[in-house]
């Protein structure tokens, strides 16, 4: 689209699947008569032939010859509405049509506003009574979101935050931790066809505060503050950034069920190591939530027993581009230290070194490829001496940096989980009190 | 009779949207310099490159060259600025 308000006629391929979010995302950016042309799906893994094939045949969603399309959308003169392209106010309104509940529960599933099971309608008493959690004004501007890098942002107030809390059943007290989760910036719904989702990990004293479960069933649905702060931080973020729809502003191609609420606290008390917002440098008397994006695999273990050392390094050369987030209960936390691991430090540099692989396994990965392979072509470290490696050649996966730990659990068991999830950053509760 | 409840809407506020136009087409690509833009997926440099192909076979008259830019997912300025200063047109592609 920048190239042809540069004056060079473009044209977008894409694959057949992506017509309708190639097509929203021209219209969002004024300029709906974009020319696109399409090919099946998908392109990735298929061999030269292949391509070519998918070139001398036909765009699959207008039936015509694929070459005929994309010379066409070259040279074919423009007419007037491709000239004055397409200018509109998308704001939304504060209230919605007065109606009865049950036309209102069938309105926002209509809209795609909700995770499809039953909401808490935001009646003008309910969001006031939210808003009365934080000292911040109603229309003051929390932050800015978006599906995707390639869609526009979206702006929200501190009273559109609030309605998506009340939405998800969330009591005012929890009010200033999804504030500063929407505050992040980092959404919950991605639109990205690895479906990917967030995790939130909530530190300092609004744990003991709001009441939230950091022992036994910490990450399951067994406490009402993490299940709504959780489902809050869902909803806000398809609501407030444009939409999660499937086809639309959603590729996520098998879905996550991690999705609908993902939301814990950090068992600090039980230990043995520094709570992860005292790693990211906020002192340990603040309250604080920090965000995890992808949430693509899971693992899991028991122990440390004998042979961790194998387990874990199968484990960590298991997810080639999304490094690991390590959830442990206090039993594993403080078998580990008996092992030497006195600092979470000390574990997660033992993580980094021993994520390995071979060079032409980390290299074969469709989003190491992707994301990857351009900053090592670029000379940008440590992609550029992994891409240097000779096929057979070990190659280390991650850096010390991209590797989290966090406690919780009960002491039931002595589980961890290893989830494929990349920091994002570490908000003040306390900030958006 | 029902009770009428009065909600609020649950979206964020969408930017404005400034309506663009597209660029002048020329009559024919005879004699025009296209820029293949790699955009940096898996297997999008060996689509580009039979493309490249398609048009020496089938369109000998149009000039074809590849180009990448720096990163996927990210504008690159100057690779746009090149494609402006030096090219006829564009095809952008392929994902997945």
């Amino acid at each position: 689209m920048l190239l042809e308000e540069a004056g060079i006629p473009s044209v977008a391929v894409h694959t057949d699947v992506f017509a309708g979010v190639a097509r929203a995302t021209a219209t969002a950016n004024g300029i709906p008569r974009t020319r696109q042309a399409f090919v099946p799906q998908p392109v990735v893994d298929l061999s030269r032939a292949e391509l070519r094939a998918y070139i001398e045949g036909n765009d699959p969603t207008s039936g015509r010859p694929f070459m005929r399309e994309v010379i066409e959308a070259l040279t074919c003169p423009l007419d007037a509405d491709d000239l004055t392209g397409l200018s509109f106010d998308r704001s939304t309104p504060r209230l919605l049509t007065p109606d009865g509940e049950a036309n209102l529960q069938r309105l926002f599933i209509e809209n795609h506003w909700t995770d499809y099971l039953p909401i808490v309608l935001p009646t003008e008493e309910r969001v006031a009574a939210m808003l009365k959690g934080t000292s911040h004004p109603p229309d003051e501007i929390v932050g800015r979101m978006r599906p995707t890098s390639f869609r526009e942002f979206w702006e929200y107030t501190v009273e559109k935050v609030a309605v998506n809390a009340v939405m998800a059943g969330a009591r005012p007290e929890y009010f200033p931790v999804i504030l500063a989760l929407a505050a992040s910036g980092s959404t919950a719904k991605s639109s990205s066809t690895t479906s990917m989702t967030n995790m939130a990990v909530v530190n300092g004293p609004i744990r003991h505060e709001i009441g939230m479960n950091s022992g036994i069933g910490a990450l399951g649905p067994y406490n009402h503050a993490n299940v709504t702060i959780g489902r809050a931080y869902a909803l806000l973020s398809q609501n407030l950034q444009g939409g999660s729809v499937p086809g639309e502003t959603y590729m996520g191609t098998l879905g996550n069920g991690l999705a609908y609420s993902a939301c814990f606290a950090e068992n600090e008390e039980k230990s043995p190591w520094e709570p992860l917002h005292v790693e990211k440098g906020l002192p340990a008397g603040e309250s604080a939530v920090s965000v995890f994006f992808g949430l693509r695999y899971v693992h899991e273990g028991y122990g440390p027993r004998e042979t961790w050392q194998e387990k874990m390094r199968r484990c960590l050369s298991s997810g080639a581009h999304f490094p690991p987030l390590l959830v442990m209960d206090p039993i594993v936390a403080r078998l580990f230290v008996e092992r030497g691991m006195t600092t979470k430090e000390r574990l997660i540099d033992w993580c980094a070194a021993n994520a390995r692989l071979p060079a032409r396994e980390y290299w074969d990965d469709q989003w190491v490829q992707t994301l990857l392979r351009p900053l090592a072509v670029a000379g940008v470290e440590p992609y550029a001496s992994r891409l240097k490696a000779a096929p057979d050649e070990i190659v280390q996966m991650f850096e010390p940096k991209e590797i989290n730990l966090v406690v919780a659990g009960g002491g039931a068991q002595g589980a961890w989980k290893m989830f494929g999830a990349r920091y994002e950053r570490t908000i003040s509760i306390d900030a958006w009190r | 009779m029902t009770e009428l409840l009065t909600v609020h809407d649950p979206r964020g506020y969408p930017p404005s949207v400034v309506g663009k136009r597209l660029a002048q087409r020329p009559e024919s690509l005879d004699g025009k310099t296209l820029y293949l833009v790699d955009c940096l997926f898996d297997n999008s440099e060996n689509f580009m490159r039979e493309l490249a192909d398609w048009f020496g076979k089938n369109l000998p008259s149009v000039r074809t060259r590849l180009i990448q830019p720096r990163q996927s997912w990210v504008d690159d300025a100057d690779m746009r600025a090149k494609v402006a200063r030096e090219g006829d047109g564009a095809i952008l592609g392929v994902g997945l």
